[in-house]
């Protein structure tokens, strides 16, 4: 009896020093890896920085705020309280450049199931980036047309110049929506089928709204522009030049 | 050296052929048979009456015509014209005709009129509009005379106008020209004018000739460069302006051609508009003016309520143009009725040059801020009319004067906001 406690003490103490042994083994085995992620993790963030200095500083030479104002991003962001565009867009890249450093420091660690996620976020970033360029242009774009349109009706002096240029707006930005989504892969199928229906709902609304409720204005519309006026019959506008 | 390219191996030939010339009178056409007629014998009259001895060619560029322009000009027969004026020319005449594009562009066809004019070392060259079908056969004297004679450099046209005609002109073009560059020449966007080889050829080296498509303009630019080029420049009085030659509803196209160039040019000439000061009256051959008065029936309600809409519908844009105090000051103005709506003489000066200074500055696309110069233009042409319903041509001439002088005095302005902030 005695000789069997003994026996058991012995397991539980020679278990408990090989336990104790292999934890210090797996500490000196991850410790140097350890230090070379916080390494890792250190560097990335003075690269990380410095690339944020040089982005911040080439974004303000080119005028980005100016661009970001046009696109009409700067209102946006502004309703938000959020920083300006320049300095959204350099944290962005920050954060992205220093936490690709802390995945790679964290992929030295050598655990098993996070490589696989690693490699997907290195595979995500120039996607996200492409989605955000999309973003960006895609509001320029927006912008541009809905501009474009806005003085193209009040200087044709046509009804709801306003109305017209929110419209091409809003498509144009469901359109850039649906894009970035599809870049990024996240509910394509759905996306495109919203951007369909939201579209052709769009379509069909101005049609009827053209045909039914201005079927007067379509009528002048369509006689001005393909029934020639007899000179005589018009007041005189002088000419400018 | 003129750049060989724009003329094509045909077209050279046929410049061979002619030879050296004293006179050039260049014909830039699209489409326009049924004036080009009666243009082309006016011009061959006039070289016949007032210069029988010099040699003198006929210069068509044709933009793409499909009714047989060149054709017209080219089959236009002097001996006609030789017994009505009873003239014998000592020398030919020939009519020569070139296409330079499919399209028509101003800067392409003076850019092959140039060209041309180098290789035959014209001494004087003219340019005239195939629509002006008030051309007599003295404007070419008018035209050619002052350079090939007086050692002049550039001839600028004076027209006898209905007094609502041209109020792009004659409340923009002319007195920001004359505001800025210090010289009252009354037509800066003239589609007739005279010049020198001399001018033709310098001006051939200095202005960047893109050749896109449609682009007009090219003349303003060209008075322009004769201005801060330091070449004489004079004006001759021509006459009657043929009134079919713009459609009003070209106004936005008007806008770019004149508004849209003349901003432009504040950009590369910006040495020469920032240093002058006042402006000194131009040598000129025949009335400084002439205006007919007869009444003509003008929508001015549709005016004011294209201004009152347009600066309503666009004051997002406009807030991105004009300074906020300018803006209100046209809000206020804009929400009046048509009896008390005027647009004064020295908030329009600021406005311009709060246009000028944002296009300057890009603060959105260059365009899409001249396209929004319309509707205020508008708003200032429905003053102008109000202001000059019953008005005598000499208080119209006093109310351009006193606007020129309005823009004169707000030059400083114009670099206060150039540089700094709206």
């Amino acid at each position: 009896m005695v000789e069997s406690e003994a026996t058991m003490r012995e397991l539980i103490v020679g278990e408990l020093s090989q336990a104790a042994q292999e934890i210090a083994r797996g500490f000196a085995h991850m410790l140097p890896r350890l230090i070379v992620m916080l390494v890792i993790a250190f560097v990335g963030w003075v690269i990380a920085y410095l690339v944020k200095w040089i982005f911040r500083s080439i974004l303000r030479l080119v005028k980005f705020d100016k661009l970001s104002e046009h696109a009409g991003a700067s209102q946006f962001l502004n309703q938000a309280a959020l920083p300006s565009p320049t300095e959204l867009v350099s944290r962005f890249v920050f954060w992205v450049a220093w936490l690709g450093f802390i995945m790679l420091g964290v992929s030295v660690l050598g655990i098993g199931g996070l490589q696989q996620h690693i490699s997907r976020f290195f595979l995500f970033v120039p996607r996200l980036f492409v989605t955000l360029f999309i973003i960006f242009f895609g509001l320029l774009l927006a912008s541009f047309f809905s501009r474009a349109a806005l003085l193209a009706a009040v200087n044709a002096n046509l009804p709801s110049p306003r109305l017209l240029s929110i419209s091409i707006r809003t498509i144009s930005i469901i359109f850039v929506v649906s894009m970035a989504f599809e870049e990024l892969g996240l509910a394509e199928e759905t996306m495109l089928l919203a951007f369909g229906i939201a579209f052709g709902a769009a379509m069909l609304g101005f049609a009827i709204a053209f045909g039914m409720g201005g079927r007067d204005l379509a009528r002048q519309f369509l006689e001005k522009r393909l029934v020639h006026e007899k000179k005589g019959e018009k007041e005189e506008e002088p000419s400018p030049l | 050296m003129a750049e060989e390219s724009i003329l094509t191996d045909d077209f050279i030939r046929q410049l061979i052929n002619v030879g050296e010339v004293d006179l050039l009178v260049g014909l830039p056409t699209h489409n326009n048979a049924k004036t080009a007629g009666p243009v082309i014998q006016a011009i061959q009259a006039g070289i016949l009456k007032c210069f029988p001895r010099e040699r003198t060619a006929i210069l068509n560029v044709d933009g793409g015509s499909r009714d047989g322009t060149p054709e017209v000009v080219t089959g236009a027969s002097i001996n006609d014209l030789r017994r009505a004026y009873n003239t014998h020319a000592l020398r030919t005449l020939p009519s020569i005709s070139t296409r330079y594009a499919s399209s028509p562009s101003s800067e392409t066809s003076l850019h092959t009129i140039l060209s041309a004019a180098e290789l035959l070392r014209a001494k004087a060259c003219a340019v005239i509009s195939p629509e002006s079908l008030n051309i007599e056969p003295e404007w070419m004297a008018r035209l050619l005379r002052p350079v090939y004679q007086d050692n002049a450099d550039f001839v600028a046209p004076i027209y006898r106008r209905h007094k609502f005609e041209g109020v792009l002109v004659s409340n923009v073009v002319y007195p920001m020209t004359r505001a800025l560059y210090g010289q009252k020449i009354r037509e800066p966007y003239a589609s007739e004018f005279g010049f020198s080889g001399r001018f033709g050829s310098r001006f051939l080296t200095q202005h960047v000739w893109r050749h896109e498509p449609g682009q007009f303009g090219t003349e303003l630019e060209m008075t322009l460069n004769a201005i801060t080029g330091g070449y004489t420049v004079s004006q001759s009085f021509l006459g009657m302006k043929s009134r079919s030659e713009h459609h009003p509803d070209d106004l936005v196209a008007a806008m770019r051609q004149t508004v849209g160039v003349l901003f432009s040019s504040l950009e590369t000439k910006f040495t020469s508009w920032s240093a002058s000061n006042g402006s000194k009256p131009v040598s000129t051959i025949g009335p400084e003016y002439e205006m007919t008065l007869d009444p003509v029936r003008v929508n001015r309600r549709r005016l004011k309520q294209m201004f009152s809409g347009g600066v309503a519908e666009l004051e997002p844009i406009l807030r991105s143009i004009l300074s906020q105090s300018t803006l209100s000051a046209l809000q206020q103005i804009a929400a009046l009725d048509e009896e008390n709506c005027r647009y004064p003489a020295e908030l329009w000066a600021r406005t311009v040059y709060e246009f000028a200074a944002s296009h300057h500055k890009s603060v959105m696309s260059r365009d899409h801020i001249v396209q929004a110069f319309v509707p205020l233009y508008r708003g200032r042409m429905f003053t102008f009319l109000v202001e000059n319903r019953n008005a005598s041509a000499e208080e119209i001439e006093n109310s351009i004067e006193a606007l020129c002088r309005e823009f004169e005095r707000s030059k400083p302005y114009l670099l206060e906001v150039w540089n700094g902030g709206k």
